[in-house]
């Protein structure tokens, strides 16, 4: 287990009681308290109360609210380097802490490409200066995100990346991916894919259906994701590497995971927020808001994955977070970039399927954090004792409105504008020291 | 003269076309004849005439100055007459097939014909056409028995050996008919041959060639008695089937740090030419452990005994010279 680098531990012994603690690291659901001390958790479980806060500096009652591993995110775009006017580590940090995300794995597609040592060297450098949370980057799986050539993986990897990937883009060939898997497997690297087969969805702006043909804009078929996803499978069963769906977003592709995982191949698959919660009727007017990559699906699509979320055929649950802003935005749906922001909204929106009743809290916090810290190699996603610091506080009732001015994100492409969340994160703790509070 | 006293039959096929097709004594044979020539190279007088009167052609269709003129240079001490023939500028390049061109040099009776090709089983392709005898200096991916040999016979001098030794091939094994043949030859005569590659340079199923396949390589030197690296060919860098140079040479170059981890005493090879600073570092390459100049001057020695063996067997033919 590596630890991300990045921020100094606060040293104070504080102590957090009377909360429900949701921990699937370790099994535990229940009421208990959490102490910490030099940025790491000493102590947790029930044994941890107001009578007894072990010489604590400080306590702080958190009044049975839920108390669980922070989140990791693990698709996160930011504008830094390159396009600092739509997000910065620093300003996604912040919507991170208000979010409950204490590590964000940042995503390789900024101008310059992070395709080199030196500039995961100085993502990691930016991010302990400016940031409030943890950063971990993703590397690129082929230089300059061109699908041509592998990248050098292992310098990236020394540098401090995590794991591989083309972010916004599928590696279309299967020569270039067959290899650089077959290295990123001797390294034991994850391979973060977008599957999309880029050739068949060209020209398409949403699911391909009724409804684009409704609206007349050209569609994405779901066989472009399914197509993708079987090409790969075929090539992790020849290389063995560790091989991840960035994100899914249609039934049939949960069919395909699961055939893979019963071969007992090394496949695991992630979904973002939106496509667990939206649908594509959602786009109603041509609202460029919700034009997203991959498109958003029909609702029995929607439907299926939270299902596939609560059997756990599901692994990770991203936020997909991709500043845009008005001039990228404002456009004919067409011509639009797709994105939205979403570390701000991300736990508010999963605790929605926790009310509707299509998913356990335990599942949701396990695909939130536990998972993805497991799969990148990083400590956390645990409330076990020795990990790090690492945890958000959330009062499950607590209603609010997504007011986009309040978002800490400088760009406001939210999907959730205006909408009445039942549930919030109000503390949130990174390395021991408190980054967010909700007032 | 010497060379009339042994004369007797070493190999029982007429041509060389890999080292798969040789027993474990006619390896010794060939070794044991070799080891005479390397003599013979140190004295002042290095010209025979076993060959005498032999034609010796060597067919080059991809370059190579190592090889081609260690067999011309063997060739001419042995009193044979040599012709170089390179693809360049030649009908070959003008649109004739390896077959036409064979046919045609077939008819020029020659008695050796030494072949190195860009394709697998070009030799084997040319020994069923011709009536000479066939050494194959290179088939694509596939075999160069003479490195093989005379890679073989470095080691026996200066580890008395070769069974039981621990060898690690290291580096392009998926490209290169120079590891092949080593695996086969190496474990024939009893060493325990390990292969460390990437993932990506690894031949499919190597676990099924040799015991131990390494992908660190840190593991794959542990206690190694010989190490030898491959050649990477420059279009298989950068981002093809690895990501550069520079990050080969940090986990696939031979440097101190990893050559620490072999025994002390043990031998660094190298078929050559030699990317230093990419597979080898300099101070490797040069430096106590390597053996890499003596592989050269066993080259001609070997090539010489190859060419000695296989005339043999043209004279006891009674072709009518």
């Amino acid at each position: 287990m590596s630890p991300v680098t990045g921020l100094a531990g606060d040293p104070r012994r504080r102590a957090f009681v009377n909360a429900r603690l949701v921990d699937p690291a370790t099994g535990m659901d229940g009421p208990g308290g959490v102490l910490i001390e030099s940025g790491r958790i000493v102590a947790s479980g029930p044994g941890v109360t107001e009578a007894d806060t072990r010489g604590a500096d400080e306590v702080i009652d958190c009044a049975g609210r839920l108390l669980f591993p922070g989140i990791v995110d693990m698709r996160v775009f930011t504008g830094e380097p390159g396009n600092e006017y739509r997000e910065t580590l620093k300003s996604a940090s912040r919507a991170a802490a208000a979010g409950g995300v204490t590590t964000m794995i940042v995503m390789p597609d900024t101008d310059p490409v992070v395709d080199e040592p030196a500039l995961v060297d100085f993502l990691l450098r930016r991010a302990r200066d400016t940031a409030v949370v943890r950063v971990a980057p993703m590397a690129a799986i082929t230089r300059g995100l061109k699908g041509e050539h592998m990248s050098e993986i292992g310098l990236l990897q020394e540098a401090g990346a995590v794991a591989l990937t083309d972010g916004r883009k599928s590696v279309a060939s299967s020569r270039v991916l067959r290899r650089a898997m077959a290295y990123a497997r001797d390294f034991d690297m994850l391979v973060a894919q977008h599957v999309e087969d880029a050739d068949l969805a060209c020209g398409g702006v949403m699911n391909e259906g009724e409804l684009s043909a409704r609206l007349g804009l050209p569609g994405i078929p779901r066989q472009a994701e399914v197509i993708m996803l079987e090409r790969d499978i075929r090539l992790v069963e020849l290389t063995g590497a560790r091989y991840h769906a960035a994100q899914i977003s249609c039934a049939e592709s949960l069919e395909v995971v699961r055939r893979a995982r019963e071969a007992g191949l090394p496949v695991t698959c992630g979904v973002s927020i939106n496509h667990l919660t939206l649908n594509e009727n959602d786009i109603g007017a041509y609202r460029t808001f919700f034009k997203l990559s991959p498109p958003l699906r029909r609702e029995e699509d929607r439907a299926a994955l939270a299902a596939g979320l609560a059997e756990g055929l599901i692994d990770v649950i991203v936020s997909s977070h991709d500043p845009q802003s008005a001039d990228t935005k404002r456009l004919p749906f067409a011509e639009a970039e797709a994105g939205a922001i979403g570390l701000e909204t991300l736990f508010s929106a999963a605790l929605s399927l926790y009310h509707s009743g299509e998913v356990p809290l335990e599942r949701l916090i396990a695909a939130l954090s536990t998972t993805p810290a497991r799969l990148l190699g990083l400590e956390g996603g645990s409330l076990a004792p020795g990990q790090p610091a690492d945890f958000a506080i959330a009062d499950p009732h607590l209603s609010w409105t997504v007011t986009p001015e309040r978002l800490h994100s400088l760009s406001k492409n939210t999907c959730f504008e205006d909408r009445v969340f039942e549930g919030r994160v109000v503390h949130t703790v990174v390395a021991g020291r408190t980054v967010f509070t909700y007032d | 003269m010497t060379e009339t006293e042994k004369n007797g039959r070493i190999l029982s096929e007429r041509h060389l076309l890999g080292v798969a097709g040789l027993s474990v004594p006619e390896i010794a044979a060939l070794l044991d004849l070799a080891e005479d020539y390397v003599g013979l190279n140190r004295r002042t007088d290095k010209k025979l005439s076993t060959l005498r009167g032999r034609t010796q052609i060597n067919l080059f269709f991809e370059p190579s100055t190592r090889t081609q003129s260690s067999f011309e240079l063997a060739g001419k001490r042995l009193g044979a007459d040599v012709m170089n023939m390179s693809v360049k500028g030649s009908s070959v390049s003008k649109g004739e097939t390896l077959l036409d061109t064979a046919m045609t040099l077939n008819a020029m009776h020659p008695d050796l014909l030494v072949i190195r090709h860009q394709h697998s089983g070009a030799a084997e392709l040319l020994a069923q056409k011709v009536s000479c005898a066939v050494i194959n200096a290179g088939d694509g991916r596939h075999e160069h028995p003479t490195q093989a040999l005379l890679d073989a016979l470095t080691i026996r001098r200066r580890k008395g050996r070769l069974e039981n030794l621990v060898v690690a091939i290291c580096g392009d094994v998926l490209h290169s008919r120079v590891a092949r043949s080593n695996i086969t030859l190496l474990q024939k005569m009893g060493a325990h041959v390990r292969l460390v590659a990437p993932s990506s340079l690894m031949p499919p199923d190597a676990a099924r060639l040799v015991p131990e396949v390494f992908t660190d390589m840190q593991e794959g030197l542990r206690d190694a008695d010989v190490v030898m690296m491959l050649r990477l060919q420059m279009e298989r860098m950068n981002g093809a089937f690895i990501p550069s140079t520079r990050e080969y040479y940090r986990f696939y170059g031979l440097d101190e740090e990893k050559l620490r981890l072999a025994k002390p005493d043990a031998l660094v090879m190298h078929p050559g030419p030699m990317n230093r600073g990419v597979e080898i570092a300099s101070s490797i390459a040069d430096g106590p452990q390597s053996v890499i100049r003596e592989q050269v001057e066993m080259g001609v020695a070997v090539r010489m005994a190859v060419l000695d063996a296989l005339a043999r067997n043209l004279g006891t033919e009674g072709d009518g010279s």
